[in-house]
């Protein structure tokens, strides 16, 4: 029914893409960092090992000598399981180790004695660092350059084994971060959807500005929905106003007809002029009752879309029905019995009201005088049920449908004042509300019995 | 007798010589096509059962065994020699020769299952754990006090030269790969083991190829004390009956353990098969596999005999003494000891 | 009884008090609010019928308005018939209304039922020789005894009541009982006629049967 969803999920997706990107950017940074890292502590591990070697170069006889110390090795051994290659020279001469392993550039600071230089060798990219050192041989300084060279596998694992946390991490920040999108867009969005609730819960002609406290961004809608109620309310009341005058307009000259003939009735003597004004009074009630019924009918269709739901006690309901249409039945002496319990259901008051006097209505107006009308109400679990029962001439053989059709009269109907709407009314209002109208004969096959059958609350 | 000490000097970096040489080679004929052949320093009958337990599980492999000393065996792999997986205690060498590209990385569930300190990037394995021990002869050392230090076997040999003269026996570390480990991976440990060394060269030792020769004559009474022998092969011989002439003794100030490691080989031709014969001597060694194995299992070395020194461990360490230069100067330090008369 | 109408339509107006005042009450008319606030100001009714719109205002404005000063039960009387303008007057504090075009008949019946729910006004009261008729409350009293009567039987008795001694006939007390639409027979008349007569039977009031003419009632 409300459509925030979307704009929820669109947030909710735009905040998860921004985190997305943080969580792979940060990836990203911290596995560069890592291989960085341990690129460096390789380089220094070489050239630790390569300057322990170094400073055993020197000199005997003449001849450069050097003694490979356990450590400068075994250093190499404890990071990682790479392997290692050395090569130790004197100018270009080889004193031991590789051959072919080739020699890493000088440093080009005068800072850093220590070179350092990824190559190739044996089909692994391994990282070399190589130290100089000037050694005095016989008469001629030698310059003695000691190498040490370390694959890289060790480097990587530990660079992706760090990238894999880094990933998880950012996996993990990035499932929270939905979360609390999630959260945060469901948050923001609660302003709207209260709004949305407090229009919701309105009844239907409840127009009243809604005062609540909006963000700033809602200001605008709060203040437009405002002037629109505004602008309905005001034109519900000018259209409710046109009616009440145009009711006016037409029922007070009728009035004045209707009241006059009646006057004029009484003070002719004619049989045939009497017969004139009785026939023209009757064209009034039935014109007039006509457009009420018109009314009524136009109020439930418009009602029935929106119902007004309260609980209603239909004890209480039928007894006031009943107190107001007493006069009516008491001006041709007919008794209204009232045989009621309480039964509770939820129901527009105002409708629900209209039927029962539509229905109630009807059976004075088919019951002969000096009879009896009964309104019972029995329930079941399920559905309440509201009985009125006349003595009248009963709906004849007409089928329940063809009664309740708008305009239908029943074929017993001859010379009452009626449009034929009230029990079209009555079955519309019970048909909103998940009931239904049944109609039969009284007790003993006489009069009528009209049931007006609702669920109970 | 197949201890022909060989009189190859070795020298890594030398110029290399153009043929190898082998000392034992037996074959078990299997039912199909496929060879796969073996290069190992272990002897045959020390081997043997390993062998068979292979037929037994892939019996159509046929298995073509060669023994070789440590250098030889380096120095065939060296030249690309066709074998496809390479068995020896010399851990050095062989850590070298993996270092150097010469073997490629095998993985299973066993190799796994190995210790961190036994195996070296997927490539080199190891499935015994074997400690350098004192073979002495009871008959000799009657009347002495056992000796359980370098310390106390140095104050015995010095005082009772006449009865050590010329029936001490150690490795000749020139020759012997296995002797030239022990040897540097001792100087290392401990300062004791170059004094021991000078009160032996006062003493004319015999020098020897290999711990079987060394036990043989221990065992035949020539010799009072073979120092450095492998501790696995005077058990084996031990279990197979010495008549009580042998006694096997651990030095407690410091023991060498060495690790009997395997790799399949980069030029193999059936590394499929080498891989299965790699994890069944794993299985032996994890000793998954029941049965009664010569050689001992790949525990942390201490376990049977007191020792707390851990194995040797598998790393570039190790290439450290084979480095010409340092090799030149440690035979000349260990001739001025041990040839002193 | 005295009656306050207000109501801007003459005509209408003018049949109203024209009704009202056969069967004998005073109706003082009232064209707008101003005017019925001055009539209120001048002198006390039973009752007021006041028309829903007027030139001067709303007529349920005004109820709301006026109903703390005044006591007097008022019908309304509207043009709308809808059920939320019927329960909307009512809260206004209106006693009952009618919706136009109305029936006198109706509306005197109305008028009854209002006010007897406030309680009747002993001013309305007959006396017919030693009984006392208040024809608001449908009761006649005879000594000790008093009877209810029924609407036809209070109408048909406060006719006669109120023409004591005259003869009637039976057109014109069919005129006067019976709504102007009744498919009702002269015969009727003679059934309620008998009715009545046995209900005050004792109570020291005949109705005689004048042969050929009507009927007459005697105290």
């Amino acid at each position: 029914m409300w459509r925030t969803a979307s704009i929820w999920q669109r947030l909710t997706l735009l905040l998860a893409g921004v985190a997305a990107l943080l969580s792979l950017l940060s990836w990203g940074m911290v596995s560069a960092l890592a291989r960085e890292a341990a690129e460096r502590t390789q380089d220094n591990v070489l050239a630790a090992s390569a300057t322990i070697i170094a400073e055993t170069l020197r000199s005997e006889q003449g001849e450069v000598r050097l003694e490979l110390p356990y450590s400068a090795f075994s250093m190499l051994g404890a990071i990682s399981e790479d392997r290692v290659f050395y090569r130790v020279t004197a100018d270009d001469r080889l004193l031991t180790g590789y051959t072919d392993l080739p020699v890493p550039r000088p440093p080009a600071s005068g800072n850093s004695r220590v070179g350092f230089e990824t190559a190739e060798f044996r089909g692994e990219a391994v990282r070399m660092a190589s130290v100089t050192r000037q050694i005095l041989a016989g008469s001629a300084p030698v310059a003695v350059t000691v190498t040490v060279a370390q694959t890289r596998a060790g480097v990587s694992a530990i660079a992706s084994a760090l990238s894999r946390t880094a990933a998880m991490l950012s996996v993990a920040f990035f499932v929270v971060a939905v979360g609390l999108s999630a959260f945060a867009a469901r948050a923001s969005l609660r302003p709207l959807n209260e709004i949305a609730a407090a229009v919701a819960r309105r009844g239907p002609s409840d127009l009243r500005p809604l005062r609540r406290n909006a963000p700033a961004e809602l200001a605008p809608l709060l203040t437009s929905l405002n002037r629109l109620m505004e602008r309905l309310g005001l034109s519900i009341r000018r259209s409710e106003d046109f009616i009440a005058e145009a009711a006016h307009r037409v029922r007070t000259p009728l009035a004045t007809v209707r009241a006059q003939a009646e006057v004029a009735l009484r003070s002719v003597e004619d049989e045939d002029t009497k017969q004139r004004l009785r026939r023209m009074i009757r064209a009034v009630d039935e014109s007039s009752r006509s457009a009420g019924q018109l009314l009524d009918h136009a109020t439930v269709a418009y009602r029935a879309d929106d119902l007004a739901r309260s609980r209603i006690d239909l004890a209480a309901l039928a007894a006031r029905t009943a107190e107001a249409l007493s006069p009516t039945a008491a001006l041709r002496d007919i008794t209204l019995r009232l045989d009621t319990r309480p039964a509770e259901v939820t129901a527009d008051a105002v409708l629900l009201d209209n039927a029962l006097r539509n229905v109630l209505d009807n059976a004075i107006k088919y019951s002969p005088e000096d009879t009896c009308v009964t309104l019972a109400i029995r329930h079941d679990s399920t559905f309440a049920r509201i009985t009125v029962t006349d003595e009248g001439p009963g709906l004849g053989n007409a089928a329940d449908g063809d009664l309740t059709e708008r305009f239908r009269r029943g074929a017993n109907a001859e010379g009452i004042v009626g449009s034929g709407l009230g029990l079209t009314i009555a079955r519309d209002v019970l048909v909103a509300h998940g009931g239904r109208l049944e109609l039969g004969a009284g007790p003993d096959g006489r009069g009528a019995c009209v049931s007006l059958v609702l669920p109970l609350s | 007798m197949r201890i022909a000490c060989l009189a190859v000097v070795l020298s890594l970096w030398a110029v290399v010589a153009p043929a190898y040489e082998l000392e034992d080679h037996s074959r078990i004929d299997g039912t199909g096509p496929r060879v796969l052949r073996i290069l190992s320093t272990a002897d045959l009958d020390v081997f043997a059962p390993y062998l068979d337990a292979f037929h037994q599980a892939y019996p159509q492999i046929t298995l073509d065994y060669a023994v070789a000393s440590s250098s030889e065996l380096h120095r065939a792999i060296r030249e690309d020699a066709s074998f496809d997986l390479v068995i020896s205690s010399a851990m050095d060498l062989q850590f070298q020769l993996v270092n150097d590209g010469y073997a490629r990385s095998h993985e299973s569930v066993l190799a796994d299952a190995l210790p961190v300190w036994a195996r070296w990037r997927d490539q080199i394995f190891a499935f015994t754990t074997e400690p350098a021990v004192v073979v002495i002869s009871t008959e000799r050392f009657a009347g002495l006090s056992i000796p359980a230090t370098r310390q106390e076997l140095t104050a015995i040999l010095r005082d009772h030269p006449e009865r050590f003269q010329g029936a001490v026996g150690t490795y000749d570390v020139r020759e012997s790969g296995l002797g030239y480990l022990f040897a540097t991976q001792e100087s290392r440990a401990t300062d004791a083991y170059w004094r021991l060394s000078e009160v032996m060269g006062r003493l004319a030792p015999r020098l020897y190829c290999c711990s079987s020769a060394m036990i043989d004559d221990v065992l035949s009474g020539r010799l009072a004390l073979a120092y450095n022998v492998l501790g696995s092969y005077a058990a084996d011989r031990l279990a197979r009956g010495s008549g009580g002439r042998l006694q096997i003794l651990r030095m407690t100030d410091f023991s060498n353990v060495i690790l009997r490691t395997a790799f399949i080989t980069r030029s193999a031709e059936e590394p499929e098969a080498a891989g299965w014969f790699l994890d069944l001597l794993l299985s032996i060694g994890l000793r998954d596999t029941p049965g009664p194995w010569p050689l001992p299992p790949v525990g942390d070395g201490s376990e049977d005999l007191g020792s707390v020194f851990g194995p040797i461990r598998l790393g570039p360490a190790l290439m450290v003494y084979l480095d010409p230069l340092n090799r030149q100067a440690f035979l000349s330090e260990w001739l001025d000891a041990i040839e002193q008369h | 009884m005295r009656y306050l109408l207000v109501e801007d339509n003459h005509e209408l107006a003018e049949a109203v008090i024209n009704r009202l005042g056969l069967d004998g009450h005073a109706v003082d008319h009232a064209g707008t609010l101003t005017e019925a606030e001055d009539w209120l100001a001048a002198t006390g009714y039973d009752l007021i019928l006041l028309d829903v719109m007027l030139p001067d205002g709303d007529g349920r404005d005004f109820l709301a308005r006026s109903r703390a000063r005044i006591e007097t039960p008022v019908i309304m009387l509207t043009a709308r018939s809808q059920v939320s303008d019927r329960v909307g007057a009512l809260d206004q504090g209106a006693d009952d209304y009618i919706t136009k075009p109305f029936d006198f008949e109706e509306l005197e019946a109305r008028c009854r039922a209002v006010l007897r729910r406030r309680g009747g006004s002993a001013r309305n009261e007959i006396t017919l020789g030693e009984a006392v008729f208040d024809p608001m409350a449908g009761t006649l009293r005879h000594g000790d005894v008093s009877v209810e009567l029924r609407n036809r039987e209070i109408r048909l008795l406060e006719i006669f009541a109120r023409h004591t001694g005259q003869i009637l006939s039976k057109g014109q007390l069919m005129d006067r009982l019976f709504s102007f639409d009744a498919d009702v027979t002269e015969n009727a008349i003679e059934v309620y006629v008998g009715r009545l007569r046995r209900r005050i039977e004792g109570m020291g009031v005949r109705i005689e049967t004048v042969r050929g003419l009507g009927y007459r009632m005697e105290t």
